[in-house]
């Protein structure tokens, strides 16, 4: 906690310090700096977490952590997720269908083997239509944090465009950039780079009923 | 010598010299170099048992702040013929003119239960004068380090007519974690690294925040709700606020206006950026850019009638400055490149901003017709550059390359020399430097 350094301020003249009249005396301010304890900071969190988070689609998801966290093709084995083998689950969307498509340095532009993918995104949304989806947007390293930001929002819209021009709901669809800040690849070369410049779409378990 | 110290100013690219003042204390040039004024401060007097260990900790930063900026130069206590152990004690000028000291710094030291009184004196050695009164500090002992910054601050002033920047503090985001897992936590700390605090947890990606005018908030970026949102947090309480944004868009990139009341910032609409600006106590706000491109980072002049942004509508990243109000921009920034990250100087001459040229990252200064563009520093990745308080240095943030790679901070004067890392344990990005203290 520590209490607040406060620092006063006085002139003198030169050596009279005991006589002295301040010509200018201020009180320092207060840089508080009062720390909540853990607990509260947390509990602080939470509360906010829970008035701010968007519904991610119908408040079915309120259990998961961290944004698209429950999704993330990254984590372990999800019950959520459903089985490789069954057509109509995420696991299937994210593995067989593919759930990401990669873009070229600085662009935004769909590649043929992106749209194929993306053709197939859509026929799964369309044929599970109680599913929605928030497509994430990414970028490299090689870049500023807030250019890279709007660089993800714009290859996350490049696939909702597709998305919807394949006949998905607009409404079922939404998008957010993680800019620069998720990599899934750390190395510091292309071989990295080229997976990390993504758009991601993350399916959400969450009824339109 | 009033010649001299124009050619420094120049070499300092500073808008408005008022070294006039300084009297016969001066930095010579050489060849563009600058020697660094050397400068004694034997170890302030401890008026009391109480206050030995405080008066030699105090002494030390003193040196090390005024040393640590470059312009200065310590000579070394074991070079003393004088021991100017009292604080009343006559100064013997020849003493410290014969090993050649400029700058004579005495103090003293009192301490009673938890108050500190600190006072010093400057001399100037070779006019056999003191420079400017005595000055006093009062305050608890837990602020002694404030209380060192603020008599290098005075220190700093009189010798360079200019205001100092130790008494300052900086607010960041703290890194730990791999590079594909990383926590990010806001964090603020002493200019030097020093009295570090958290100011959230690492519970959501937190990004780029941004000091108020006086510091008393903070601007930044959260993804707490997987979206990127802005937040406002009140530096006293670490109480904090999402900045009301319409649904479905995402807001990022903020900056204070320079009285504290308007922020501008970067919002998403589908993928498109552009800037608005809002006013923190109404909630009203407006657009300032209506183009397809990403139009982000942007940030204020001094007097509040311009904001300095970057633009990839020519096709890639680019600075213009547009009219507070909005309107149409002019391009500054016409070198090789990309330009990212302005921010505007606190003295309104110059521009700092990141660029990317041949797989390299720099931090830069130009004017703000663009010209005399200047690139201070190179690496792998440097970004984000923030203005000390006297507009005479830049902090930045500085990445190491590969899967071990790590962020750290780092300043540089805006000559281009005293590069050097800022000491904070584990990895910090995105820094922000706040007001001199009061």
């Amino acid at each position: 906690m520590g209490s607040t350094p406060t620092v006063t301020t006085r002139y003198f003249q030169a050596g009279a310090f005991h006589v002295n009249v301040p010509a200018k005396e201020q009180n320092m301010g207060t840089p508080k700096m009062n720390m909540l304890t853990k607990a509260a900071l947390i509990g602080l969190v939470l509360t906010t977490a829970a008035c701010t988070r968007p519904d991610r689609f119908g408040g079915a998801n309120d259990g998961a952590a961290d944004g698209a966290g429950a999704f993330d093709p990254n984590a372990a084995a999800n019950a959520n997720l459903g089985g490789a083998n069954d057509p109509k689950s995420p696991l299937y969307f994210n593995q067989t269908i593919g759930d990401r498509v990669l873009f070229a340095v600085d662009t935004s532009t769909l590649t043929e083997q992106g749209k194929q993918i993306l053709v197939g995104q859509a026929g799964w949304l369309q044929s599970n239509p109680e599913y929605l989806a928030i497509i994430e947007g990414h970028a490299d390293e090689v870049g500023t944090r807030e250019y890279n930001i709007g660089l993800g929002f714009r290859r996350a819209n490049a696939v909702r465009e597709f998305l919807v021009s394949q006949g998905v709901p607009s409404t079922r669809l939404r998008v957010t950039s993680y800019g620069k800040e998720r990599p899934i690849e750390i190395c510091s070369d292309e071989t990295c780079y080229s997976k990390n410049r993504r758009a991601v779409t993350v399916i959400s378990i969450a009824s339109l009923s | 010598m009033l010649k001299r110290l124009i050619v420094l100013m120049t070499a300092l690219v500073l808008a408005a010299p008022v070294w006039a003042q300084s009297g016969p204390l001066r930095i010579t040039i050489t060849d563009g170099v600058i020697e660094p004024l050397p400068f004694a401060v034997p170890s302030f007097e401890a008026e009391n048992g109480e206050a030995v260990q405080v008066a030699a900790d105090l002494t030390r930063l003193v040196a090390q702040d005024l040393a640590g900026t470059g312009l200065f130069r310590e000579v070394p206590s074991s070079a003393f013929i004088s021991t100017q152990s009292s604080f009343a004690q006559p100064v013997a000028y020849a003493d410290w003119k014969a090993i050649n000291t400029q700058a004579l710094i005495t103090g003293a030291v009192t301490v009673s239960g938890n108050q500190l009184v600190v006072k010093f004196r400057l001399y100037d050695v070779f006019s056999g004068a003191e420079m400017g009164g005595g000055l006093q500090f009062a305050g608890t002992v837990d602020g002694w380090r404030r209380m060192g910054h603020k008599v290098a601050d005075a220190v700093y002033g009189r010798i360079t007519g200019e205001g100092g920047y130790f008494d300052s503090r900086v607010v960041f985001v703290a890194e730990s974690g791999p590079k594909d897992n990383r926590a990010k936590r806001l964090a603020v700390m002493d200019y030097d690294g020093a009295n570090l605090k958290y100011l959230t947890d690492s519970g959501a990606i937190v990004l780029a925040p941004r000091f108020s005018p006086s510091g008393d908030r903070v601007l930044y970026t959260s993804f707490e709700s997987g979206f990127p949102r802005i937040n406002i947090l009140d530096v006293a309480s670490v109480g904090r606020r999402q900045l009301t944004t319409a649904e479905g868009e995402m807001a990022f990139s903020p900056r204070f206006s320079n009285d504290g009341s308007q922020v501008i910032y970067s919002l998403a609409n589908g993928g498109n950026t552009d800037i608005y600006r809002s006013d923190l106590n109404s909630g009203a706000s407006s657009r300032l850019t209506e183009a397809p491109s990403i139009e982000t980072a942007p940030s204020f002049s001094p007097d509040g009638s311009q904001i300095v942004f970057e633009s990839d509508r020519s096709g890639s990243q680019q600075l213009y400055i547009m009219s507070a109000g909005g309107g149409e921009p002019r391009r500054i920034s016409f070198g090789e490149g990309r330009y990212g990250t302005p921010v505007w100087s606190p003295r309104g001459d110059l521009v700092a901003f990141t660029k990317q040229n041949a797989g390299r990252f720099h931090i830069g200064v130009m004017r703000t017709d663009g010209s005399e563009e200047r690139l201070l520093t190179t690496s792998f990745l440097d970004e984000g550059p923030t203005w000390s308080p006297n507009g005479r240095v830049l902090m930045f943030m500085r990445e190491t390359q590969g899967a071990g790679g790590t962020s750290s901070l780092w300043s540089v004067d805006i000559s281009g020399r005293n590069l050097k890392a800022v000491p904070v344990s584990g990895g910090a990005s995105d820094p922000s430097w706040g007001p001199l203290q009061p």
